[in-house]
């Protein structure tokens, strides 16, 4: 157990591919995680600017430790290869894939950008994947997408394309999308990955965000996407432990730590017994607070 | 020329102004505590018993105060983007052949514009100011007066005053209720905007005051901020302007994400700074990044259970919420950058009307910026050395407003500035600033959204802000990378021409401004 492989997604800011002012400016908003944007945000005919522009900022600009995620377009648009050819050398910290429904596609996009690695001599297991589920096949097979390979870290639900692909209205309450969202948390923790939940489109609304990031949190997703920076402090206020989760999961660490060193087995922390599953939790609570525990030695 | 403390030649004689007296630093001038400029008292008058002051136009008035080529003559700015009195009264003068006047207004703003006229045919050859903006900015910074134009802080004016270097020969006050006597104040009225706290200073030194009001109410008026002995004529007249412009949008919480990212850093920073406790005193301005900063500010001395002592300066509608809500013990009004404000002022006791001198004027026993304990202030461009620009823009136009910048700076225990590192194409944080307004000595701390600088004499403050987690960095790092980004602008090209000076608050010359090539 390591607090440092712990990271922290609590919020995703989407960036338009094709603004070179929100380009530039966002590692300064305070999200964990930024989305440059290659896909829907940009119109078709601006694909190739929104690529190039994309391609030169993530060379110029401080994003001051954010985690950096490029949403490519799907593999079948007559885009998606040539965003994998100028992103994939460039090696972010992970690449979202839209719309993806089924293992032989994502098998199909993996083996690609791992020859574009080949060529360009780049490790396999550097650069993350996270995988987008905006489909009803998505969802079906979300734990199989899941589970692929080690280098998927996140799965994530886009709520818009899956309420189009369902056929209904997407409703303020997103009851719809509630099926979908629940199989892929159980999905992403049956595979010890992060999952991220879709953005909230009502920016005004900041009481209905901060309602719906404590409903997702409690369904158990790690994060959530946003669209606009006014919405970072609510989705990360909502994410971050409180004063007294703080203090427990800190007591229970320090104590991890201490029967680590000392080589005893089992301990209790508050007259509570503590198992792997609860010391893991509590790491996870710590990073979230950006507070680390020196391990015994 | 000779050089002031922050390295800049000012010129010791300058024609239209007459010697100038270099800055020396924050308190050097004032540390022994006593002054040895003149002081010059209010005019001493006479008026026979039951004799009336009204007329039934400002032009008559006007002309019952003997004008003259070469005058002095005064406004307020409370009703900032709504006066009308202002034009109409030069126009008067105009039409009358006045020339060579000194436009003395505590502010112009947006609603002056159309007096550019009158200074490029000679009605008006020289201007005492805290700001200046728009087209008359723009052709100041030109040279279009035929005298240099001083630029002082709201505090400085009053010591201006007291010192007799501005000698108001005539203020003409717009007053939201007046009586007959000229009892009157900016609280009530269908025109109401709150505070008169510059118009007081006017009232009490000018050697001519006329009282023009839009609402003759019955004897007496009350509550008065300015008093009937003080008062020689008074006018009523259709309006005074348009109340709903004193606000002119800048008395929003902003919805731009940048500024409120810096809001938030900002009330971060001071949550952190060691100085939110009870009875903390705070200022902040009506810039819609800065009542963001109030919006935090609020938030968390609810979380906390704060209770603040007094809010001071501008004041807005937000203030009066806290007030209310039992967040600060007291307001004290200077000025009222939302209509909404009069009301409270009028009906709420510890909502506290208080003259320009009381709130900043360096030379007397102790203005109120000496009680602040934060102040929160905007810029238009800052410096490695933390000096500030409130006044000229990118091209060297004049622009902004010095207004109680400097003087809050001086006195609080923590000046925080907030800017964004840069503004669409432009660097605010820069090498060197076009003009220095604010010294760097009294800014504690800038804060921008790509990380805080503490100025190196604080080197508490820092230390909490680290132990806090707060993302401090150098100031010369920060301009450094934003350098990087935008590139460094060509420098503005002037002639040698001195167009104006900037007066620190206590009288000395900061900085000039030079005319613009064009």
């Amino acid at each position: 157990m390591n607090t440092h492989n712990i990271k922290k997604r609590r919020s995703m800011l989407y960036i338009p591919g094709n603004n070179p002012a929100m380009l530039q400016q966002g590692g300064v908003y305070g999200a964990d995680s930024v989305l440059l944007d290659l896909e829907d945000a940009v119109a078709l005919n601006q694909k190739d600017a929104a690529r190039i522009l994309v391609r030169n900022m993530l060379k110029e600009v401080d994003y001051y430790g954010c985690e950096i995620t490029i949403r490519v377009n799907h593999i079948n648009t007559p885009f998606g290869v040539a965003d994998l050819e100028e992103i994939v050398p460039l090696q972010p910290d992970a690449l979202r894939l839209p719309k993806t429904e089924t293992v032989e596609e994502l098998s199909k996009v993996l083996k690609i950008i791992e020859e574009i690695e080949n060529r360009y001599g780049l490790a396999h297991d550097k650069m993350k994947i996270h995988v987008m589920i905006e489909s009803a096949l998505g969802v079906q097979n979300v734990y199989e997408l899941a589970s692929h390979s080690p280098r998927i870290d996140a799965i994530t639900i886009g709520g818009q394309d899956l309420t189009a692909d369902m056929q209904i209205e997407k409703s303020k309450d997103n009851y719809g999308i509630d099926y979908a969202r629940k199989r892929i948390v159980m999905a992403s923790k049956a595979t010890k990955i992060d999952a991220m939940d879709t953005v909230y489109a009502d920016v005004e609304d900041e009481e209905g965000l901060r309602e719906e990031t404590a409903y997702i949190k409690k369904l158990g997703f790690t994060g959530k996407a946003v669209i606009n920076p006014r919405q970072i402090s609510i989705v990360n206020e909502v994410f971050t432990p409180t004063d007294t989760e703080i203090r427990k999961a800190y007591r229970i660490v320090k104590a991890y730590y201490e029967n680590k060193a000392k080589d005893l087995g089992v301990f209790a922390v508050d007259g509570k017994m503590v198992d792997a599953p609860v010391v893991t939790r509590a790491m996870h609570t710590l990073a979230l607070a950006d507070i680390e525990v020196e391990p015994v030695k | 020329m000779i050089k002031n403390a922050l390295n800049i030649e000012i010129p010791e004689y300058l024609e239209g102004l007459g010697k100038l007296e270099p800055y020396q630093g924050v308190w050097n001038k004032l540390q022994k505590g006593w002054m040895d400029e003149q002081t010059v008292p209010p005019a001493i008058k006479a008026r026979l018993p039951h004799s009336s002051k009204m007329h039934n136009n400002l032009e008559e008035a006007i002309l019952k105060c003997n004008p003259r080529n070469g005058m002095t003559v005064s406004f307020h700015h409370h009703l900032r983007g709504g006066d009308c009195i202002l034009i109409q009264a030069i126009t008067i003068l105009a039409n009358m052949g006045i020339k060579d006047i000194t436009l003395a207004s505590s502010s112009l703003t947006s609603a002056h514009e159309s007096v550019l006229p009158y200074i490029e045919e000679g009605t008006i050859t020289q201007i005492y100011s805290s700001g200046i903006r728009g087209t008359i900015g723009e052709a100041c910074a030109k040279g279009v007066l035929q005298k240099p134009f001083v630029i002082h802080s709201h505090g400085g004016r009053v010591r201006s005053v007291q010192t007799g270097k501005i000698q108001i020969d005539l203020a003409i006050i717009a007053a939201s209720a007046a009586d007959e006597e000229g009892n009157a104040t900016g609280t009530h009225g269908p025109s109401a905007f709150g505070s008169m706290g510059y118009a007081m200073i006017d009232a009490w030194y000018a050697k001519q005051v006329v009282i023009v009001t839009d609402n003759l109410v019955n004897y007496p008026c009350v509550p008065p901020s300015i008093r009937q002995n003080y008062v020689d004529y008074v006018v009523a007249t259709d309006t005074i302007g348009d109340a709903k412009k004193i606000a002119s949008g800048t008395t929003r919480i902003t919805k731009a994400p940048l500024d409120l990212r810096i809001a938030r850093i900002a009330s971060d920073t001071i949550i952190n700074s060691g100085y939110f406790k009870n009875g903390i005193s705070f200022q902040v301005g009506a810039g819609g990044a800065s009542l963001a900063v109030a919006r935090f500010i609020r938030e968390a001395m609810k979380k906390h259970n704060i209770k603040g002592s007094f809010l001071l300066g501008g004041v807005t509608s937000y203030g009066v919420d806290m007030l209310n809500e039992g967040l600060f013990h007291a307001i004290f009004d200077v000025q009222s950058f939302d209509a909404a404000v009069s009301s409270s002022l009028k009906e709420h006791p510890y909502h506290i009307e208080i003259p320009a001198g009381l709130y900043a004027n360096p030379f007397n026993c102790g203005c109120m910026i000496n009680k602040l304990d934060v102040v929160v202030l905007g810029a238009l461009e800052v410096d490695v050395n933390f000096n500030v620009n409130v006044i000229t823009g990118s091209e060297g136009e004049v622009r902004g407003a010095s207004g109680g910048h400097s003087d809050t700076a001086a006195g609080a225990k923590l000046t925080v500035v907030v800017c964004p590192s840069f503004r669409g194409r432009l660097p605010i944080i820069k090498k060197n600033v076009n003009n220095v307004v604010t010294p760097g000595e009294s800014v504690d701390v800038v804060v921008t959204e790509r990380g805080i600088c503490v100025n190196p004499k604080n080197k508490e403050l820092k230390a909490n802000l680290l132990e806090a987690g707060m993302h401090v960095r150098e100031i010369a790092d920060l301009e450094k990378e934003v350098d990087k980004i935008t590139g460094t602008p060509e420098k503005i090209e002037h002639t040698n021409k001195i167009v104006g000076v900037i007066e620190y608050r206590d009288g000395t010359i900061i900085d000039t401004i030079k005319q613009i090539k064009v």
